[in-house]
């Protein structure tokens, strides 16, 4: 075993940076910022050695309060933990110093509390992704829900409380079906930590108690990640919220419990009694076929481009579960690949929707007349991120679908090889619909501006703040190496990890 | 929508209760449940960790990372009520009663705040009596109130308690004076600043044991390292450890009732209310 | 059929808890009243409360305080003789002790959230926020 500090490090960091902001923010207000930076970077530092420990030395388990695993609780890293909490730390720090002058806009007196909640928010994510323990894994998710209420509460003021409590509601079941079905388990094995759990139940295949729990599990894990006809909290939520929070919550909450749904899957319950002894995994493939073509024609009646990109999320949702169903090597390698690409994706996306609320005060679609010409770099972004979406060949998109369609085909879901394809087809309408509307309509809005003498208003938009914009370049830069690399990245690091757990037949 | 819910719920409650038959009887000490860990607290943890009383033992050790998160749970509580309702344009009115006549004053908005002196008093919008048997009632009883809650938290590792019930006793009696007098007057007490300070300090205290394990070179909240700098032996400094955590808890919990229940009476003015 | 109902006899504490459960859920769903729906939360976190500490009971067992331990730890303390089926088990308390505070936190949450738009809208009705919403 070795000897690390990281894991305890990647999770106390932010958590005593949300301490101390919250004190100062009573004393110097001023200090509240610096110290929310330096704890996400560490936590971000942290990360980094991780996965670079990881990969050179395997798994590392760190025993909180120094007891030995089932007793105490663990923090177990390995690859795909690793490659996560490198994505969540760095997407987090990345939007907070992007974010940092609409914030300042925002929240005056209450600063210190926005900033304090906020890296509550990521602390939980942290410790969602690194746990090994089934109890902890609730504890930390009611954190990062109870943040996440409150963020999304402070967008919008009329729509955004009632969204937020919507929210609540569902997230409370959500949350409370996962710790029954945890309960479940317990009552059968006796044990919280994921590992054992997952021995002792190789005995237990036969078990109703075990598939109750199991089903349980996956119900709580599926209202919180917005899986089609369980997906009704997510549109409003995200799209009344504030920018700044909607970007980091958007990419953010939804793939972190794809991530949880495959941890349970493969290290809890295991592929076997999932795959061989349950009969579900056609059933899910049709649902999640039918979430990605029911996410892409419910963001086509959209105008607002929020409440757009919101469906697209619930498109995307399908396409990781319905990999991770599949029930073959390709078909997770495509989840976990898409996982990563989508958080990147989703999160270049925002962005560009907070480039433009910044500069223009809203996000519908009919204000987007002209945008390419005023705001050239966002734009860029924009078409870069769509691409991706879409699954361009050298962005990142294109890869994980790639994996996926194959899985599909090794399958015989040919279903959802259909239903990949289609989406494929209406995210590029939607897409060169925005596209369409900024670039090519802006003479002749300009001319009726012109004749309304509003000429000022459109005149007034200039492109973003720089740190925006940097933010942005960082990212979609991320969005081709990610799609450059993605064959290393399967095979360094998902094809082991899939195979320390023998997802390999 | 009545049927859609009553189908929703039937369906939840048969999958349920099919798996009712799989489970062992109520009461039964041989389940897995019960057996399993269970056993191992209950035979192994006076002798690794000094405590008698095993929910502590399991809460403020074994499980201390757990822990340490409830606190932050709480603590996001607080500080979620205060970003969301916390309001600090003030009240257009202010209203002071002479006492020994009862003639109401109203000041409007421009007028400065006039500071409540020995004649007069500042009162609520909508003024009830005080009423002398219970603000004389609840005078006597606080400071017991409170000194119950101190033992709570100090005697938890022997008895029923700890620092979730001690602080909740605590906080409690702060919210029983703002019910028997008004909320100025608990506000006048414990000021919303100290408020603010006190929740973050008590899961700071927590962290902070935690840290200074890790400094000692220990795993994370490794209590036994603390023995290092102070005169007990690994063994009962574990329960010293698990006292500090307690008292950590403690305090966070007390402040954060106090902000909850402040901001919810009064709607984030934190000038009236209930 | 008695068998059924030796079944639900020697199991009945599962099912109150999956009916008080139910009765928590059917209230978060069908009620129009966002604080009735807050308090059906409420009763259905409670019922999963009651579930956990039901798994850790034991007949003819008492609480979990090691007893006789008072006052002599140290050298007495080694030489007690416990007996694991004479306490119940720890563990499930511990877990909804957490779980309680969970509850707690996320109740005043839902409390601020109610207050916010009851600010908004000066009704608590689902029904008549909407129509709000739309007229706008």
């Amino acid at each position: 075993m070795i000897k690390t500090f990281y894991p305890a490090l990647l999770v106390i960091a932010p958590l005593l940076a949300a301490l101390l902001c919250s004190g100062f923010s009573w004393i110097q207000k001023k200090f509240c910022y610096p110290i929310v930076l330096v704890g996400l970077a560490i936590s971000l530092f942290s990360a980094f050695k991780l996965l670079m420990i990881v990969l050179t030395s395997g798994t590392i388990q760190y025993r909180m309060a120094g007891w030995a695993p089932p007793f105490g609780i663990e923090y177990r890293i390995d690859l795909l933990n690793a490659v996560v909490l490198l994505i969540v730390s760095a997407i987090a720090l990345i939007n907070l110093v992007a974010s940092h002058k609409s914030v300042l806009q925002d929240m005056k007196e209450k600063l210190g509390a926005f900033y304090s909640v906020y890296v509550l928010f990521v602390t939980g994510l942290l410790g969602v992704v690194a746990t090994g323990d089934l109890f902890n894994l609730y504890v930390l998710l009611e954190i990062t829900s109870l943040t996440s209420y409150a963020l999304i509460a402070m967008g919008d003021p009329d729509r955004s409380p009632i969204a937020s409590l919507n929210y609540l509601f569902i997230g409370v079941i959500g949350a409370s079906f996962y710790l029954l079905g945890v309960g479940y388990l317990y009552i059968m094995t006796g044990s919280l930590n994921m590992i054992n759990v997952a021995d002792i139940l190789q005995n237990l295949h036969g078990s109703s108690a075990v598939l109750i729990g199991f089903i349980f599990c996956m119900l709580g894990l599926w209202i919180k990640m917005a899986l089609f006809p369980l997906h009704i909290w997510l549109p409003n939520a995200y799209s009344y919220t504030s920018i700044s929070v909607g970007r980091l919550i958007a990419p953010l909450m939804t793939k972190i419990m794809v991530y949880v749904m495959i941890r349970l899957m493969l290290n809890v319950f295991g592929f076997n009694y999932i795959f061989e002894t349950l009969e579900l995994s056609k059933v899910v493939v049709w649902i999640a076929s039918i979430a990605i073509i029911a996410g892409g024609v419910m963001a086509l009646a959209q105008k607002n481009v929020k409440k757009i990109f919101a469906y697209i999320i619930v498109s995307e949702i399908g396409y990781m579960v319905g990999g991770a169903w599949l029930g073959n090597q390709t078909g997770m390698t495509g989840s976990i690949l898409h996982i990563i690409n989508d958080a990147v994706m989703t999160f270049a996306l925002f962005l560009v929707v907070g480039n433009i609320t910044f500069c223009l005060k809203n996000a519908h679609l009919n204000n987007f007349k002209g945008l390419f010409s005023k705001m050239p770099w966002t734009m860029a972004g924009l078409v870069l991120a769509g691409f991706s979406i879409i699954g361009v060949p050298p962005t990142c998109g294109f890869f994980s679908k790639w994996y996926l369609i194959l899985g599909g085909i090794e399958a015989g879901a040919y279903h959802f090889v259909g239903a990949l394809i289609i989406s494929s087809l209406i995210c590029a309408i939607l897409f060169f619909k925005i596209f369409e509307i900024s670039f090519f309509e802006s003479s002749i809005q300009n001319k009726q501006q012109n004749e309304h003498k509003n000429h000022d208003k459109i005149a007034g938009i200039t492109e973003a703040p720089v740190s925006m914009l940097i933010s942005l370049g960082l990212t979609s830069a991320t969005l081709i190496i990610l799609g450059v690399y993605s064959d290393s990245i399967v095979k360094n690091i998902i094809t082991p990890f899939l195979t320390q757990y023998k997802m390999v037949i | 929508m009545k049927y859609i819910g009553l189908l929703i719920v039937a369906v939840c409650g048969g999958i349920l209760l099919s798996a009712t038959s799989d489970f062992p009887d109520w009461g039964y000490s041989q389940s897995p449940a019960s057996t399993y860990l269970s056993n191992h607290y209950i035979e192994k943890s006076i002798e690794e960790t000094g405590v008698p009383n095993l929910v502590t033992s399991v809460l403020a050790d074994y499980r201390s990372f757990d822990t340490m998160f409830e606190t932050a749970v709480i603590f996001c509580a607080g500080l979620v009520c205060f970003l969301l309702l916390r309001n600090y344009n003030r009240q257009k009115k202010f209203f002071y009663r002479h006492i020994s006549t009862g003639v109401v004053l109203c000041f409007k908005d421009n007028c400065k705040n006039l500071p409540a002196s020995k004649k007069f008093e500042q009162m609520d919008a909508d003024w009830i009596p005080h009423d002398l048997i219970i603000m004389t009632v609840c005078r006597i009883l606080i400071p017991f109130i409170q000194i119950y809650a101190l033992y709570v938290v100090a005697h938890g590792d022997f008895s029923p308690g700890g620092g979730f019930q001690g602080g909740v006793i605590f906080g409690s009696s702060f919210i029983l004076l703002a019910i028997s007098y008004n909320l100025q007057t608990a506000m006048k007490k414990i000021k919303e600043k100290i408020l603010g300070l006190l929740s973050a300090l008590g899961v700071l205290i927590y962290v902070g044991i935690g840290i200074i394990c890790m400094f000692l070179g220990g795993n994370f909240l490794d209590y036994s390292q603390l023995a290092k700098i102070l005169p007990v032996d690994p063994i009962h400094v574990r329960a010293l450890g698990m006292l500090g955590v307690e008292i950590g808890v403690g305090i966070a919990v007390m402040a954060v009732m106090v902000v909850i229940y402040v901001n919810i009476a009064s709607e984030g003015r934190h000038d009236e209310g209930l | 059929m008695t068998d059924f109902f030796i079944g639900i006899m020697t199991k009945y504490n599962y099912w109150l808890y999956i009916i008080l459960m139910m009765i928590g859920l059917y209230a978060m769903i069908v009620k129009n009243n966002l604080i009735k729906k807050i308090v059906g939360m409420n009763i259905f976190q409670t019922a999963i409360i009651l579930f956990y500490i039901s798994i850790g009971y034991k007949t003819n067992a008492t609480i979990p305080i090691i007893k006789n331990a008072h006052g002599d730890h140290g050298t007495g303390a080694h030489k007690l003789i416990i007996h694991a089926a004479d306490y119940i088990n720890p563990l499930p308390h511990v877990l909804m002790l957490t779980a309680i505070v969970v509850s707690v936190a996320t109740f005043g949450v839902a409390l601020a959230l109610s207050v916010k738009i009851y600010q908004r809208y000066q009704t608590l009705e689902e029904d008549e926020i909407r129509m709000r919403l739309r007229e706008k």
